[in-house]
């Protein structure tokens, strides 16, 4: 075997990143290309009167303006192209093009817009109140099926929860299994807590700037997307035009954790304004513009109550979370934390219930572990109070309720493929000396005291039903076509190792294919949802598989006997038993070429998805071509499960935390790509710490306006925030799911090490729980110092 | 509404400028006001400059980047990551907040490292500038820091790893043996949401020691 896999090696586009060479959608020029800007609401929430933009259009160097109205509408509530009726600040109403970007900005200015301010909100609870304001003129609820609907809770509601706690009316929706009051009543211990996680920004380094032309017409775009062929179909549509008309680049990607999975509006308008001008468009997106139109976690306002026998066995969780939506469709955050609740904790008895509710706030999308690390920031603090009052270790009561591979996932109970949370737990602690340093646990030196913790999370990670595709060329050559997109994980160059490993090829003679979409890319899942490493092995190993059985076919053909006859080996196909009768690749693939039907491309199998068909037919008659469908085995939701330990140094006089130590351990299965993974493992937890201690939005109550637009006010982790050195470990077994072992990692990395962070403060004060994230300097002074802290328990979008 | 650092021309870049001649040059100045700028752009390596504009300020300027002299129009209030990225084409200088916040725009003035977004190119024009694209020897040989970056897999997505490379190569000219903190805190001006830190930080002292 080329022996590829778990090895370390240098990803092909990385050398462009430390040369500059690496091209990404703002590096793009065309000949006569304008510049384009957005004229965007101030308000939260208003309705556009009228536009006069007379002063604007008259200026030198101003080419069009384009209006909501030239732009496909889109169903309600989505996020939408342009607007004339804004629901958050910031949101486009229109776009000016010009021959300068100055100019267009100018242009800007001298649009006068008649708007009518209509009734906004930035609480979840306020809108709930008997005849609090909604979001949206027809409602402050998204539910499924029938669009936007208005709910309330009653004055009963609110009056029924106790000072601080969340009041608790008619869901949105809700699940649960078991019997959760025979489940309490069995406890030895119920702890009823109310609790508060911020909406935080993706804080991608590359704005979603985007670069549009059109060409005898086909629309050819420039944009930052993780995924590459998922976004393509949405992207189409956006634009307006047949999917094959689009060419749609994107070989770098400069992050961005979720809100670049999918396709999204604002990347159409280059192209929009592209085609209304006859000329290329590039539309730049400023910092502050990515704090509206960049996405944003959604906010939780929860309530859990636990209950936990004397060996620390969770014997029932009953959660309520109230999301914080922006105004649109928004996230399925809330459905995804019971979630991972119900595999991290395993409780013998559960019930969910929760309400997405819309605010006049940035659009809502999944940001690196959507739900799964509100929860773990959320609810790992308890089980240390918990753990505290019966007088357990931190590590023994995470592990006594940890997921084995029988566990059963989400409100369905279905089965999972395989569950490594114990020994990351058990490895993990023996790695970190755990026992050693509890004891350290609340010494003090000077103003400074000691905390230590654990914190564990979860992520979905893993999918199937997808297309592979490589292509032998007459020059022997692997091309690995990959359409799952470049987020920076370089994933989509570890999983395109399986191809090369199946059709034993060193990698030397492979390329991987990506990057834009005319160069004849599968159908794949998009780089989101931590399931690169799961999916596209799969796809990967499928597609190789299919050119290992063409390849012998061929041989059989052009050299007598039948295909069984035949093996593969040093890029060649030869018979078995006379290892001289064979062809090498190169012969092979000029063979395919000869023979055609299947093996040159022109007759593809007939499950593959229309994407792939067309890539094929572009690439047919170049080559051996190996298509195949993703139709191995799936058997259940695929865990990627981690657990990170942290010691900190907390000053009681200035809140201020180091960060000492950090370890992450993962169970993602297989290792496919040590160094990436370990990538991953402590870049997560730099997020992980930002979430924890840093990170949020700020929303003042009386405008409606922001108050976090810039990296120093919204304060993502800097190098002098974390440590400068960070350990990693893996469990390394396999998932029985995968055909060599692998799951993915990316997500869960971020939860476990908040968690964490969040564990050790509390440790480190006493066992202070402060039910909320992110739990800020001033918020640690007011415990010491004993004064109330300056926010209510239950407000949102505070400093 | 933050406008963020525009840029002062019509940006078409020439794939071929040495086919154009100076009579082409000065049609296209008398053609169009506004494409005098993008004009003096394909002007950039003529060694005799043009007249300066009408308005009082000496657009065309000659800077010296990655020690070659480019000559460029430049209007008065335009930063040098305008500069870099429209008019001569330097792209690897990223910007991903146009706002001294985040450091992806780090070049080297006089070995210093600077924010690119919030340096005037005006003031700069009697100076040495390093960027990213200028670090590679003629024959290929990636600066230590980038070799070190690559064997350290220090980028994730990408988008900072000019700016940290800049920062890394200002700090060993000036330290070439600085510890984890000295590192730690020289890079600490540029910001990594992929959270690379750690692996950067081995990068800087891979090349502090195989420098």
């Amino acid at each position: 075997m080329a022996d590829l896999l778990g090895k370390n090696f240098t990803p092909p586009d990385i050398h462009g990143k430390v040369t500059g060479r690496a091209k990404y959608a703002e590096d793009f020029r065309m000949d006569g290309m304008l510049f384009c800007r957005l004229l965007q609401s101030p308000m939260p929430h208003c309705r556009v009167l009228g536009i006069d933009s007379s002063a604007a259009l008259a200026m030198d160097g101003v080419v069009a303006i384009l209006t909501a109205d030239e732009v496909p509408e889109q169903p309600g509530p989505a996020n939408n192209i342009l607007t004339n009726e804004p629901h958050f600040v910031g949101e486009p109403i229109l776009a000016v093009a010009a021959i300068t970007e100055t100019i267009a900005q100018n242009a800007i200015e001298a649009i006068e817009l008649d708007l009518e301010p209509l009734p906004f909100c930035v609480d979840p609870l306020e809108s709930l109140q008997p005849g609090g304001p909604n979001a949206r003129t027809d409602g402050n609820t998204v539910v499924e099926r029938d669009g936007v609907q208005e709910r309330k809770w009653t004055e009963a509601d609110f009056a029924a929860a106790a000072e601080g706690e969340l009041p608790m009316g008619e869901p949105g929706t809700e699940w649960s299994y078991g019997d959760i009051d025979a489940g309490f009543a069995e406890a030895s211990i119920i702890l009823d807590e109310t609790f508060v996680t911020a909406g935080t920004s993706h804080h991608s380094m590359e704005p979603r700037t985007a670069m549009a032309y059109w060409q005898n017409g086909k629309c050819y775009l420039h944009a930052s997307t993780q995924s590459q062929s998922f976004v393509h179909p949405g992207i189409a549509e956006y634009i307006g035009v047949e999917p094959e008309n689009l060419v749609y680049i994107a070989e770098y990607c400069g992050g961005g954790f979720g809100s670049k999975g999918g396709a999204y509006p604002l990347l159409s308008i280059p192209a929009h304004m592209s085609r209304k001008t006859q000329r290329p468009v590039l539309m730049r997106i400023s910092r502050a513009e990515e704090y509206f139109l960049g996405s944003a976690r959604p906010g939780f306002q929860g309530r859990i109550k636990m209950g936990f026998r004397d060996d620390g066995r969770i014997t029932a969780v009953d959660v309520y979370i109230v999301q914080e939506n922006g105004p649109n469709r928004g996230g399925g955050d809330m459905n995804s934390a019971a979630s991972a609740i119900s595999i991290v904790y395993t409780p013998l008895n559960m019930r969910y219930r929760g309400i997405s509710i819309l605010t006049n706030t940035p659009p809502r999308g999944p940001q690196r572990g959507p739900g799964q690390n509100q929860m773990a920031t959320a609810v790992e603090p308890l089980l240390d109070k918990a753990a505290r009052q019966l007088g357990l270790d931190q590590v023994a009561i995470r592990h006594i309720n940890a997921p084995t591979h029988d566990s059963l996932y989400g409100s369905s109970r279905g089965p999972i493929t395989s569950a490594y949370l114990r020994e990351a737990l058990e490895q993990g602690a023996e790695l970190f000396g755990w026992e050693e340093r509890r004891l350290r646990s609340g010494q003090r030196d000077g103003s400074k005291v000691r905390g230590v913790g654990v914190g564990q999370a979860f992520h979905s990670a893993g999918s199937s039903g997808f297309d592979g595709l490589v292509r032998i060329t007459p020059d022997g050559k692997l091309h690995i076509h990959s359409g799952v997109g470049n987020l920076g994980t370089y994933s989509y160059a570890s999983t395109s190792r399986v191809a090369a490993e199946v059709l034993d090829c060193r990698w030397e003679t492979c390329e991987i294919v990506h990057g834009d979409s005319s160069r004849g890319l599968p159908w794949t899942l998009g780089q989101f949802g931590s399931n690169t490493s799961f999916t596209m092995t799969r796809t990967n190993f499928a597609a190789a598989t299919d050119a290992v059985r063409k390849l012998k076919e061929i041989a059989a053909r052009r050299l007598g006997g039948s295909a069984s006859d035949y093996d593969i080996g040093n890029e060649t196909v030869f018979a078995r038993g006379n290892p001289g009768r064979r062809l090498t690749y190169a012969q092979a693939a000029q063979a395919a070429i000869e023979i055609g039907g299947e093996f040159s491309g022109h007759e593809p199998p007939e499950d593959i998805d229309s994407l792939t068909r067309r890539a094929v037919a572009g690439l047919a008659g170049t080559g051996l071509i190996g298509v195949a469908r993703d139709n191995l085995v799936q058997s259940g939701a695929v865990p990627a499960l981690a657990a990170g330990f942290v010691e900190i140094e907390l000053d009681l006089e200035t809140g201020g935390i180091e960060i000492l130590d950090y370890l992450g351990v993962v169970d993602c299965g297989t290792v496919l790509h040590p160094q990436s993974l370990s990538t991953q493992i402590k870049g997560g937890a730099v997020m992980g710490f930002g979430m924890a201690v840093s990170e949020r939005h700020i929303y003042d109550r009386h405008w409606g306006l922001p108050g976090a637009v810039g990296f120093h006010q919204a304060k993502p982790p800097s190098y002098l925030d974390v440590p400068s050195e960070m350990d990693w470990h893996a469990v390394d077994q396999p998932d029985p799911n995968n055909p060599v072992g692998s799951k993915g990692i990316g997500e869960p990395t971020m939860g476990c090490a908040g968690a964490a962070l969040l564990c050790a403060i509390s440790d480190a004060l006493g066992g202070h729980y402060f039910n909320r994230t992110p739990v800020v300097a001033d918020m640690i002074i007011n415990v010491v110092s004993e004064r109330a802290q300056s926010h209510r328990p239950l407000q949102v979008n505070t400093q | 509404m933050d406008s963020s650092g525009a840029p002062g021309t019509t940006v078409t870049l020439l794939t071929t400028p040495s086919n154009w001649s100076r009579r082409d040059l000065i049609k296209g100045v008398i053609a169009s006001g506004v494409s005098v700028s993008a004009m003096s752009y394909f002007a950039a390596g003529c060694t005799t400059p043009l007249p300066a504009q009408t308005g009082g300020v000496d657009r065309l300027l000659s800077l010296t980047v990655n020690g070659q002299v480019r000559r460029v129009d430049v209007l008065p209030g335009e930063t040098l990551a305008m500069t870099l990225r429209y008019k001569l084409g330097l792209t690897g200088t990223k910007l991903g907040c146009d706002r001294a916040e985040c450091g992806a725009c780090t070049v080297l003035i006089d070995d210093v490292n600077h924010y690119a977004c919030s340096t005037l190119t005006h003031r700069v024009r009697d100076r040495e500038i390093t960027t990213v694209e200028g670090l590679e020897s003629p024959d290929g040989i990636l600066h230590p820091v980038q070799q070190a970056f690559i064997d350290e897999l220090g980028p994730q997505c990408g988008f900072c790893t000019s700016g940290q490379v800049m920062s890394a190569v200002a700090l060993l000219r000036v330290n070439p043996n600085p510890t984890r903190q000295e590192a730690r805190e020289a890079m600490s001006g540029n910001l990594c949401r992929c959270g690379a830190y750690d692996h950067y930080l081995n990068g800087v002292m891979r090349a502090a020691r195989e420098a």
